[in-house]
């Protein structure tokens, strides 16, 4: 683990309150290139907010992110925070249940899609071309998450473990720099976090993918994160690997209270 | 100057009667979550049945019955339409909403006919005279009418009981369900609250245009009421009347000359979107924020 | 076992994602177009031609735009006539006031249309369900007020245009076969190219953005520029449909024809022909243009004479009451329905 390397995003002093209520305060920290980070913390902590603030849903009052070496502008909407190369998941599930399980993942595909409306319309040529392509891509995550038989099922009628797992591949899909997962293994079963870790450690090793977890389970968390950052109360209280964590004192009194 | 003064308090006045519509709206969106897109055809159906009754019966057993009717019609719809759509997206309520506003209005009409009736319930029209300014005994009776109206309204809704049920209720379903709040009640006594409200508005329109299809109408202009108010706003839905009134009776007066008229048709909706570019939950609306 | 889906295996992605996967539809959309290509325009008789399949051919195209608006994109509408109002008069414009031909003056309409949905769909930035729908009330409101109302173009106060002699590169369109075929080679590239976007990125965009508009736009879809397109396209649709109903059906163009009430039947039409599907468009507006005939005709059997007022109280009826009952029991309308047969007839007559 060389701290010479160049963080691939940097969490700078970021700072947001929702009427009177301090959600995250001076927050500061970094995710290199290639690693697993976790953020964990008690309830309340923070930590979805740290990811709406990565992902531009919410423009903190102070701090900046720099991504890839270059400085965020301010107010950068969402839609453009994802060109960048950031995908996330969410906690309480935002598949778009309309729509099949294919159709959902070929969304993530949004940002790598150039035919324009007219040529859309036509479908022959160019836009064909583009959706096999996309097809293509999308079928190898398929085959990569092992959900090769719910392809054409409606989203919103699949259990809750595949859901998730469909959730991960539309992020897959947008082939990302920076991967955001928010509690993939929610409501799981061992046996489905077995899985989905697996999946998750996939995506670092073969793909290369940069990830950033929020997560409840210790056990997973110490198992396959590179590093953690531990948010209390919209504060950090520790920053660093399994080890240096889990003996923090600051850390354990948040976990297990005062005294 | 004079004349200012009289087209603003005109103006005023017919405000309060679009408050009063908006006030439906609002009470039943508070409570349920829908936009009772059928509140001006039950105001139809309410001017509709008392210009029925009063035929065969004097004017307060009329209005009784009326109210009688606007009943059964609050607990069918409840429990036949909203019932069943209970968890739904409120783009299906909205849809219904619309739906329910066909059928009250084609049954109205099939039951007591679709000619424009007269309705005179003996409220004097006559203009009074304030220094320089003539303003009609009508409206001035129905304004006071109304405020009273909201009045009470707004005391039933604060130091009742019912009221106090119904507002837990708007708050939230799940919350008001486990303290024991009877969810589809609450919602039927809503309803019923809001066909008083329509019977109200649809005497006074009523009187004033006749009853006839148009009534139904008036309802759309409680809409840029309900923007400008905040959709769920008692205070917001009076204020925001009251400005909608004047303004459009001061626009039609006043520039309609010049571009040939119609104006009062769409200056409250270009008011009201005008004012939802900058402040999208209205004066005193609830601002809903989304989390993910 | 009419209606296999066994044994229909995809070697290809490209196939996989044709229109019609399915053989026996392929057949079922070639039956169709044979049916309206040639069975109905020499079998039914004028009246047919002129008074329901025209009508219901513009109805199915207007309803299919509003489909792509609020089936497709979630972004409820009920200004919808206006903007068929919009194509109506400007496209009588460019071809009886400029002489543009009649085929560029149909789509002119349309893209007129589609520009005053566009700036009427920027409040959709803002605004979501109840409040953007208040907006396109608006738009009905104020457009209605400035077609009747800008003399240049209504030619005075509530001013209406009268359609000239229709004419394409010298030959006249006067019988109603003509305009029937008219109106049906406008319909089909228009359906077809409707179909390729629904079913292409735009389509998925659009129901990514109706089933949850934050997560849309972290994806990486903006929803601005998409919404804003579904405005234009929708309003596109419906400006060539009012065009050609103004020219084929009403004979000039007339603001009472586009009024709310038409803006509420397109939505009605939607909701019970299928929302968020090509075919439910055509099923609503196929049940708007019918429903009339089958009151009357259900009521001759009752009574000696129909009055007007009972049979338009009655339609209302109708109306409302399946609205209603197709959102409490089938929300996706009549294309679910047929779906349903579909699927039964699939495994008939093995239906365990």
């Amino acid at each position: 683990m060389n701290q010479q390397r160049e963080p691939l995003l940097q969490v700078e002093d970021i700072s947001i309150s929702f009427g009177g209520l301090q959600a995250l305060n001076k927050v500061s920290f970094q995710v290199f290139p290639r690693e697993i980070m976790a953020i964990i913390g008690p309830n309340g902590a923070g930590k979805t907010t740290m990811l709406n603030v990565i992902n531009g849903v919410y423009t903190p009052d102070t701090g900046r992110i720099v991504f890839e070496g270059k400085e965020r502008p301010r107010g950068m909407k969402p839609h453009h925070v994802a060109a960048t190369g950031i995908a996330r998941t969410f906690q309480n599930l935002a598949l778009f249940k309309g729509m099949t399980t294919l159709g959902n993942i070929m969304v993530g595909r949004t940002q790598k899609m150039r035919s324009n409306i007219f040529s859309q319309s036509i479908y022959w040529g160019f836009s064909q071309k583009e959706e096999i392509r996309h097809r293509e891509a999308v079928e190898w995550i398929i085959d990569f998450l092992e959900i090769e038989n719910i392809r054409k099922q409606p989203a919103g009628m699949l259990p809750y473990g595949l859901q998730k797992r469909v959730e991960l591949a539309r992020a897959l899909a947008a082939e990302p720099k920076l991967l955001l997962l928010d509690e993939p293994m929610a409501g799981m079963n061992l046996e489905e976090k077995e899985d989905i870790a697996r999946f998750i450690l996939d995506a670092n090793e073969e793909l290369d993918y940069t990830i950033v977890l929020i997560e409840h389970d210790m056990g997973v968390v110490m198992d396959i994160c590179d590093r953690i950052v531990v948010l209390d109360f919209g504060n950090k209280i520790a920053e660093g690997t399994p080890e240096e964590v889990k003996s923090n004192p600051k850390v354990i009194q948040a976990y297990l209270g005062e005294g | 100057m004079a004349f200012f003064f009289e087209v603003l308090i005109n103006g005023l006045l017919v405000g309060v009667m679009y408050s009063l519509v908006a006030l439906g709206f609002a009470l039943i969106y508070k409570a349920s979550d829908v936009f009772n897109f059928a509140q001006g055809d039950m105001s139809l159906l309410a001017g509709l049945a008392l210009v029925g009754f009063l035929t065969v019966m004097p004017l307060w057993l009329a209005i009784l019955c009326t109210i009688g009717v606007m009943t059964i019609l609050a607990y069918g719809t409840v429990y036949m339409v909203f019932r069943p759509l209970l968890a739904r997206p409120p783009l299906i309520l909205f849809m219904a909403a619309i739906g329910l506003s066909f059928l009250v209005q084609g049954i109205g009409q099939a039951i007591w006919g679709t000619d424009a009736k007269g309705l005179n319930i003996g409220i004097p029209d006559n203009p009074i005279e304030f220094g320089e300014i003539w303003i009609s005994s009508f409206d001035l009776i129905f304004g006071a009418v109304a405020g009273i109206l909201v009045l009470l309204l707004v005391l039933f809704f604060q130091k009742t009981r019912t009221g106090r049920a119904l507002r837990a209720v708007a708050d939230d379903h799940e919350a008001a369900l486990s303290v024991g709040i009877p969810l589809l009640r609450a919602w039927a006594v809503t309803w019923v609250v809001a066909g008083i409200v329509a019977t109200v508005a649809g005497i006074a329109w009523g009187s004033r245009l006749g009853v006839q299809f148009s009534l139904s109408l008036i309802a759309l202009k409680a809409l840029p009421v309900l923007i400008l108010g905040g959709i769920d706003s008692i205070p917001g839905a009076i204020l925001a009347g009251l400005v909608i009134g004047a303004g459009e009776n001061l626009a039609e007066v006043f520039l309609g000359p010049y571009v040939g008229g119609g104006i009062q048709t769409f200056f409250p909706y270009l008011v009201a979107l005008i004012f939802l570019w900058f402040k999208p939950y209205g004066m005193f609306g609830k601002e809903i924020i989304e989390r993910v | 076992m009419f209606y296999r889906e066994c044994g229909n295996l995809k070697d290809s992605y490209a196939s996989d994602m044709a229109i019609f996967p399915i053989p026996l539809d392929r057949w079922g959309v070639g039956v169709m177009l044979i049916l309206a290509f040639i069975v109905i325009p020499f079998a039914a008789s004028d009246y047919w031609l002129s008074s329901i399949m025209i009508p219901f051919y513009c109805f199915s195209l207007a309803a299919l735009g509003l489909n792509f608006l609020t089936g497709y994109a979630g972004q409820v509408s009920i200004g919808h006539a206006a903007f068929m109002a919009v194509g109506a008069y400007s496209s009588l414009i460019l071809y009886s006031r400029y002489g543009i031909p009649l085929i560029p003056s149909v789509l002119g309409g349309g893209v007129v249309a589609a520009a005053v949905g566009a700036v009427f769909g920027i409040p959709s930035l803002r605004l979501k369900g109840f409040y953007l729908a208040v907006s396109t009330l608006a738009a009905q409101f104020i457009i209605e007020w400035v077609l009747t109302h800008w003399k240049w173009v209504s030619g005075g106060v509530f001013g209406t245009i009268d359609t000239p002699a229709l004419r394409i590169f010298g030959f006249e369109i006067n019988t109603a076969t003509e305009k029937y075929f008219l109106v049906l080679c406008f319909l089909v590239p228009l359906v077809v190219m409707g179909k390729n976007l629904v079913r292409g990125h735009l389509g998925r965009s659009w129901m990514a953005i109706r089933d949850m508009d934050v997560a849309a736009e972290i994806i990486g879809i903006s929803l601005f520029r998409d919404k804003v397109t579904a405005f234009a396209v929708s309003s596109f649709y419906a400006g060539v449909a009012g065009s050609l109903v103004t020219m084929t059906y009403y004979g000039a163009a007339n603001i009472e024809e586009f009024n709310l009430i038409l803006s509420f039947h397109l939505l009605g039409m939607i909701i019970i022909g299928g929302m968020g599907t090509v075919l439910g468009s055509f099923f609503g507006a196929g049940f708007m243009v019918l429903l009339p005939i089958l009151i009357n005709q259900t009521m001759l059997t009752f009574m000696q004479r129909v009055p007007s007022d009972l049979r338009a109280n009655s339609e209302a009826i109708v109306f409302g009451a399946l609205i209603v009952l197709f959102l409490i029991v089938e929300p996706y309308g009549m294309a679910r329905l047929w779906q349903t047969v579909k699927d039964k007839l699939r495994l008939w007559p093995f239906p365990y």
